[in-house]
């Protein structure tokens, strides 16, 4: 077990910390305009990015985006017209793009690109990194007033004024974003579960909005915190002649999951 | 002084047309009720008028003009953890208004703190169509769209809203177009009538505009005996 941290590893550690943070937020309003699912399945269209991008050696992260980027105008464009064709459309595309990304990813980073590991962070990618988290929080806090609205009404948020289309667009891009943030450490497979999770944990123990956004906040920063822990302490344990890998996005997943058990125990505050 | 002109208004939705030719006017602190049996595009002609559809002809608000919108019915998701405080705060800031109007209005709508401090998902009818209305009167409006809006609530709760409905239209001389299919509220408050089934079949005043006739081309014959000059 290794003590002391490298600048880098303590960048990645802040930067994944504040992610967690974002998503915990983002995830909030995901579950409530329950789009739960199809979040979820965005995330799947990262890996061919992540994989293509490996494959020719240019950064992962843009590949990454820039499949995220094509993705969130894809399902924007699919959420418009709300049919059972539309939900079979996500289903269909965004599965399939897990199944091109494997096939497209080299086959020792596969396993990486799909449950995620540490990363270790320049200072570049570090500013860079807070930049984005900054965007996501602050984009939150200023459109929340309408995301309600438009959430609880679409018609009347339309009604008072409010572009829910244009909305919905942003919204998909913040989350997309912040599917980005999170996709090294958790990996194409994993990443969708830090933004759902958390949610579900806050909503189990809460009613009102703003414990909701609190408490999901609160769940995710300690899922990723708690699954940093235990990955670093354990990355290998031994049960009988097998020897089990703990990387970190099962580790945080793993331990996101046990608060979401714990908190179907408890009785709402 | 007219606050709405329409003309000719028509309006498709995939290739079929569910509202053609309209024309009609509202002046101020007019009561336009609109009747039609289901399917006559009454929903969709309010919409219209908020320009939440596209449509053609023409729909002219007349400058300073400020609406309100009650909806016909939201299926609130009981698990959303909001309530009308959340969603009157949303609007007041979302119109860049401050807070102050939340509570007043949250209090001429008979939303008690006990109703405020619950889910939408978790009230009854009449409290959640309150909500509604105490929704539709943030940002001050001087006209009220309304598609039935005791469509969810069960019927001494609906004379309670209607009560509710015409008091706040007299003390802040609001207009109002209301979607009803409710005749002797028709009679007792609104000062027009737009009989509507696709086309208009009427407009004007209750009394002479409801003919039996007209409520046969609206209705068909089986409620052609409402006999409007027994109101009052």
């Amino acid at each position: 077990m290794r003590t002391l941290m490298t600048p880098s590893e303590i960048y990645s550690t802040i930067l994944v910390l504040l992610t967690a943070l974002a998503a915990g937020l983002v995830g909030s309003f995901t579950l409530m305009k329950r789009m739960s699912l199809a979040g979820d399945v965005v995330s799947h269209i990262a890996l061919p990015g992540l994989g293509l991008a490996l494959l020719f050696g240019f950064n992962p992260l843009a590949g990454a985006g820039a499949a995220l980027f094509i993705g969130t105008l894809l399902i924007w464009h699919l959420q418009k017209s709300a049919t059972l064709t539309t939900e079979v459309a996500i289903g269909v595309i965004f599965t399939a793009a897990l199944a091109i990304g494997t096939v497209l990813t080299p086959s020792d980073d596969l396993i990486e690109a799909l449950f995620g590991g540490f990363q270790s962070l320049n200072a570049i990618w570090f500013i860079a990194g807070l930049a984005a988290v900054s965007l996501i929080i602050g984009f939150i806090l200023a459109v929340r007033h309408k995301l309600i609205l438009s959430l609880f009404s679409p018609e009347l948020a339309a009604a008072t004024g409010v572009n829910v289309s244009r909305l919905n667009l942003y919204f998909l891009l913040i989350f997309s974003l912040t599917v980005l943030l999170g996709v090294r450490f958790l990996g194409a497979l994993l990443v969708g579960a830090l933004i759902i999770v958390p949610a579900a944990i806050g909503r189990q123990l809460t009613h009102t909005l703003t414990a909701f956004l609190v408490t999901s906040s609160i769940a995710s920063v300690m899922s990723v915190a708690l699954g940093l822990w235990i990955s670093r302490v354990y990355p290998h344990f031994t049960v009988g002649h097998v020897t089990l890998n703990l990387a970190l996005g099962p580790a945080i997943i793993g331990v996101a999951t046990l608060l979401f058990l714990l908190s179907l125990l408890r009785k709402k505050i | 002084m007219n606050l709405l002109q329409v003309k000719h208004l028509s309006v498709q939705l995939e290739d079929r047309s569910v509202v053609e030719d309209l024309s009609f006017e509202l002046a101020a602190g007019e009561r336009i009720s609109v009747l039609g049996p289901n399917g006559a595009g009454k929903t969709v002609l309010l919409k219209a008028l908020l320009n939440l559809l596209p449509y053609r002809g023409e729909i002219v608000w007349a400058s300073g003009v400020r609406i309100g919108y009650v909806p016909q019915k939201i299926d609130a998701d009981t698990h959303l953890p909001l309530t009308f405080t959340d969603l009157f705060h949303a609007k007041c800031r979302t119109l860049r208004i401050t807070l102050n109007q939340a509570g007043d209005i949250a209090n001429t709508v008979g939303l008690t703190p006990q109703i405020l401090k619950t889910p939408v998902g978790h009230l009854s009818g009449g409290q959640f169509q309150r909500g509604l209305i105490g929704f539709s009167l943030i940002g001050n409006p001087n006209v009220l769209l309304m598609d039935e809006p005791t469509a969810s609530v069960d019927e001494p709760g609906e004379e309670h809203i209607y009560e509710l409905i015409n008091r706040l239209q007299t003390q802040h001389n609001l207009a109002s177009i209301m979607v009803s299919h409710d005749l002797s509220f028709v009679f007792r408050y609104a000062t027009k009538v737009l009989c509507l089934n696709r086309q208009q079949v009427c407009f004007g005043s209750p009394t002479e505009a409801l003919s039996a006739n007209v409520l046969t081309k609206l209705y068909g014959e089986s409620v052609g005996f409402y006999d409007h000059h027994h109101h009052e």
